[in-house]
């Protein structure tokens, strides 16, 4: 019996193969898209998890002093006084272009489990070979391609274990690479280690308890929210062309539904042989979806990589594993999706009278009833996304709010579309522009959910471009006034130096950038001393201010924070800023400081030399009239290399590079979306050319030529996509707004001003009307095609 | 003479071959006159009428309609023979869905450029339609559905009103009352009628009768 009524369920299949290949496809791409953000999370993680697991990051409590670096003598006396410590000092390095984290550990007292996997007991290696010059470094295979043979670096072995841009080497080696002076960053303690603080050897410390260090994987969270938040809207968008499908498939099969259960099926076997097929159709889709989900995500992984380095510095390699994790989440996926979308078709056979009428309906008949509480549940998602902020604070908020507005939209978008086309049809004149708005408010319940794909994905691209080009623009204007100087120099050593700013001398001002890293309100930060230069009041922008804000700072009576910083800590101007124990300033003033993760503080010079003697004074900005003259006086007097003397135009253009290709992931996403919404219109546009036909026959057989009512079919595409977009405008206005003010402000900690870019919204219109022209040029060919002999069945078959 | 279709010939490549309907029929009508095609289930009427209708077009044969020769036509020419000057009434009403009876009265009147407004509400008042004219088609039962279709054809004051089984769907009483009603129009409006029906009590209140026979006029 089963077999039986599977053939005759299957039967469906075989005579409606762009049905099937419309779903497969339809759930693939939904599929893909998801996938494809899952297996890019995936692999970030995994760095971020190879990155904290470098020297047991994660799983060692630390001592750290708040001021900076503390003395090595620190780490020797906690040793002779029976302390399990092990000296870490750790920082950055840019070597051939590439910037490069510097781990520097001590292979005696290091914990073994710790120690990168080429240190083992296996490996042979000599203590001789790691500490005696040119020493030995380890690094990810693709670090050490890069940096083989570089000058000045020690000998590197390749240890797959570590995250790319990364090298660990001997803590005296990692000192002469970042002239630390013998200075060490934080002190591992190992198992057995006194609880408490060794306040009689070193009061200054600070312990740290392990998760403390898990700042990058904090720091990225909220990136991977937004790709997979991006992956879900793209999987939301394919689930419509699933629903549709099913929807259609469904409808076309009552009789055969009808059939079966008059011969004696019983519904609980109808209804599982239905579970069934789909189960089997959304494995196989599934399985397409995770294969190019791997192509896709193997595509943006090396933009995904750039945006993590330029935002967050975080390091990912180029290349994709395969990890069962995703590849199985996908399968989940698509299987959840598909019986989501079929949910509601399964639930109508189950309340199916055995005697109802046993005619294919219209699909996806709907009231205008069912269309006015669809639009009352999507305002009612609005409000809810609207009230989301006031109620709860954080990116899921933010999260919330833009699920809202998308979700809300799209639900009210068929009543809105209706409410456009009566009004069309009561202003028509003809009687062609008459039908043709009165039919095209007919099938708008067919088409309605493609359209809801359209408007998702035209508002999302609108919203995001809207976000990343007012972000361009402030970013470049903020470029302009913050880099001051003309030109950047940094000294190879302190002497040097020394010997440049005694040369500068009445030859062009020069600004000093020193900063040391700390912590920053129990948070990585940095601290910048600045020179009381004119230059600062007239070009660095202040985002709010006391009154007297530069000249609060300049009298060491005051800091100036980052956006960053005051929007974590709830600061405004007057507000007490910690900068070390016992050292608090009044917060004089906050600027914006885009791309930097960390929180970020700047005090008088001389207030910074006072606190901070040690601050390596290695960095200038230089001002002056003649870039080109004082570049070439410079290299003929220190003879520095070429990335230690950047113009400003050059960081400018090299800023802007980073930031596009930061976006080029972003762009891609929103690419693959209207695709996918393209592809959505085509679905159903074949759908319903499919049962077309006996609704045109009768004009065309009033006198309306095929050709004329090819066009028609191509206008109504046209219509509705404009329409759409003219929906989809105000709703990517305010998803903009929303990712400027809430989301960046929770994800990155600042927030920006919104602009309005006309010209793309002209560019995206253009683009979705060539996207339902594309998608309509099919159906309408064949419509075009349809020899007389097809009409003439439509009045044939009433007999 | 109103119509007139000679040596007409038709044939259908089916999966089995080719399968011939039509088989050298002639037939004229004049205007004013009413003609009944019966025939058997395949005898070749539809085809018939869907070639004088210019919906199809004979593999050989000529038709001629007033002074027009439709075999002549294109496509374009055909379809606007079938806007101006013929009227079609189907078993199944075919009416427009999504356009409400007084749009769907007036239909095929406008697209021709013919749509006379006081015609309109005559033929809506005698088809007892003036109360109904706000509704849709989906609300309408099938006696008022095909009076719709009916006015529709008329509506456009055609030359020549083909019908095929336009009662072919209706209970008898709703189908005496449509056929009178499309008599008393015809004989009005001076079109030739052609009406396709399988009912010999209906094809004998019509002037004229031939029976189609394996695609021959018997």
């Amino acid at each position: 019996m089963r077999r039986a009524a599977l053939s005759a369920l299957l039967s469906h299949w075989r005579r409606q193969p762009m049905q099937l290949f419309t779903l497969l496809a339809g759930l693939a791409l939904a599929t893909a898209l998801w996938s494809a953000v899952q297996a890019i999370n995936a692999e970030a993680r995994r760095s971020y998890d190879a990155a904290a697991g470098t020297l047991g990051l994660g799983a060692y409590e630390t001592l750290s002093d708040p001021a900076g670096r503390m003395p090595l003598a620190t780490f020797a006396d906690l040793r002779r006084a029976g302390w399990p410590v092990s000296p870490v000092l750790e920082g950055r390095l840019v070597v051939t272009d590439q910037r490069l984290r510097i781990l520097g550990i001590e292979p005696i007292s290091a914990p073994v489990a710790s120690l990168p996997a080429g240190l083992g007991a296996e490996s042979g290696l000599t203590p001789a070979e790691l500490f005696l010059p040119p020493g030995l470094g380890f690094a990810a295979p693709e670090t050490v391609a890069v940096l083989k043979d570089t000058p000045g670096l020690p000998r590197l072995m390749a240890d797959p274990s570590l995250p790319p841009g990364q090298l660990v080497t001997d803590i005296a080696v990692a000192d002469r690479l970042l002239e630390a002076d013998g200075g060490i960053d934080r002190l591992l303690l190992l198992p057995g280690a006194p609880a408490g603080l060794p306040t009689e050897i070193a009061p200054a410390l600070r312990r740290a308890a392990p998760q403390d260090q898990g700042d990058l994987a904090r720091l990225t969270d909220s990136f991977h929210l937004n790709l997979t938040a991006f992956g879900l809207l793209s999987f939301a968008v394919g689930l419509f062309i699933v629903h549709g499908t099913i929807g259609l498939a469904f409808e076309q099969r009552r009789p055969i539904f009808r059939t079966l259960r008059a011969l004696g099926l019983p519904l609980g076997v109808l209804l599982s042989l239905l579970l069934a097929e789909l189960l089997l159709l959304a494995l196989v889709a599934g399985l397409v979806g995770i294969a190019l989900g791997y192509l896709i995500a193997g595509a943006l992984l090396p933009d995904v990589a750039a945006t993590l380095r330029g935002l967050y510095g975080a390091s990912l390699p180029g290349t994709l594993a395969f990890d069962p994790a995703w590849a199985l989440s996908g399968l989940g996926i698509a299987l959840a999706g598909a019986l989501v979308a079929a949910a509601h078709g399964l639930d109508k056979i189950r309340r199916m009278p055995l005697l109802a009428a046993a005619q294919p309906r219209a699909w996806s008949t709907v009231s205008a009833r069912a269309l006015r509480r669809q639009a009352a549940a999507g305002a009612a998602l609005l409000l809810a996304g609207a009230a989301a902020p006031l109620i709860a604070d954080g990116l899921l908020a933010g999260f919330a709010l833009l699920g809202g507005l998308l979700l809300g939209s799209a639900l009210v978008l068929p009543f809105l579309l209706s409410a456009a086309l009566s009004l069309g049809a009561s202003r028509a004149r003809g009687p062609q522009a008459q039908w043709f708005w009165a039919d095209t408010r007919q099938q708008l319940p067919g088409l309605s959910l493609a359209l809801m794909a359209l408007l998702l994905a035209l508002a999302t691209n609108i919203g995001v471009s809207t976000m990343v080009s007012s972000f361009r623009l402030t970013f470049t204007g903020w470029l302009d006034q913050r880099l001051v100087s003309q030109l950047y120099v940094t000294a190879p050593s302190e002497a040097e130096a020394a010997r440049l700013r005694d040369w500068l001398q009445g030859r062009a001002e020069f600004l000093p950038i020193w900063k040391v890293d700390l912590p920053l309100h129990d948070a990585p930060g940095e601290l910048f001393g600045i020179s009381d230069s004119p230059v600062y009041r007239s070009h660095w922008p202040l985002l709010d201010a006391a009154p007297d804000a530069w000249d609060m700072l300049f009298a060491s009576e005051g800091v100036l924070a980052n956006e960053q910083l005051a929007r974590r800590n709830g600061l405004s101007p007057g507000d007490p800023v910690t900068l070390g124990p016992g050292w608090v300033l009044p917060l004089a003033g906050i600027y914006s400081d885009y791309g930097n993760p960390n929180g970020q503080a700047m005090i008088a010079l001389p207030l910074m030399l006072q606190y901070h003697p040690e601050v390596p004074r290695l960095r200038h900005g230089l001002l002056t009239d003649d870039v080109p003259g004082l570049t070439a006086a410079l290299h003929d007097e220190f003879g520095l290399p070429r990335a230690n003397l950047i113009n400003n135009e050059t960081l400018k253009a090299t800023s802007l590079q980073i930031f596009d290709r930061t976006f080029t992931v972003t762009a891609a996403l929103n690419v693959l979306t209207l695709s996918v919404a393209g592809f959505a219109i085509l679905t159903a546009l074949l759908t319903l050319s499919t049962m077309r036909l006996p609704q045109l026959a009768p004009l065309w057989a009033l006198g309306l030529t095929r050709r004329r009512l090819a066009r028609l079919e191509i206008l109504r595409s046209l219509a509705l996509a404009a329409l759409t977009f003219a929906v989809a405008l105000p709703v990517g206005l305010a998803l903009a707004w929303c990712l400027l003010a809430v989301v960046n402000v929770e994800a990155f900690g600042w927030r920006l001003p919104m602009f309005l870019f006309p010209r793309q919204w002209l560019l995206l219109f253009v683009l979705a009307l060539l996207a339902a022209l594309v998608a309509s040029i099919l159906p309408v060919r064949r419509l075009a095609r349809t020899e007389p002999s097809q009409f003439l069945k439509v009045f044939a078959d009433e007999r | 003479m109103l119509v007139q279709a000679r040596d007409l010939h038709k044939t259908y490549k089916t999966g089995d071959g080719v399968l011939p309907v039509l088989a050298g029929v002639s037939l004229t009508l004049d205007p004013g006159q009413t003609l009944a095609l019966t025939g058997e289930s395949g005898s070749g009427k539809s085809t018939l009428l869907h070639l004088l209708a210019a919906l199809d077009a004979p593999d050989s044969g000529s038709i001629h309609l007033a002074q027009t020769e439709v075999t002549a036509l294109d496509d374009a020419g055909r379809a606007a023979i079938r806007r101006e000057r013929i009227g079609l009434v189907f078993q199944q009403f075919n009416l427009i869905p999504s356009l409400d009876l007084a749009a769907n009265l007036a239909f095929q009147a406008r697209l021709a450029g013919r749509h006379d407004p006081d015609w309109c509400a005559a033929l809506a008042e005698r088809l007892g339609l003036t109360p109904l004219l706000d509704r849709f088609p989906e609300q309408l039962s099938g006696g008022q559905q095909q009076r719709v279709a009916i006015g529709r054809a008329l509506a456009p004051r055609p030359d020549l009103l083909l019908a095929d089984e336009p009662t072919g769907n209706l209970d008898e009483a709703t189908a005496d009352t449509v056929l009178d009603m499309i008599l008393e129009l015809v004989a009005e409006t001076g079109a030739g009628l052609l009406m396709v029906t399988h009912s010999t009590r209906i094809a004998a209140r019509l002037s004229r009768r031939l029976h189609l026979s394996q695609g021959r006029i018997a």
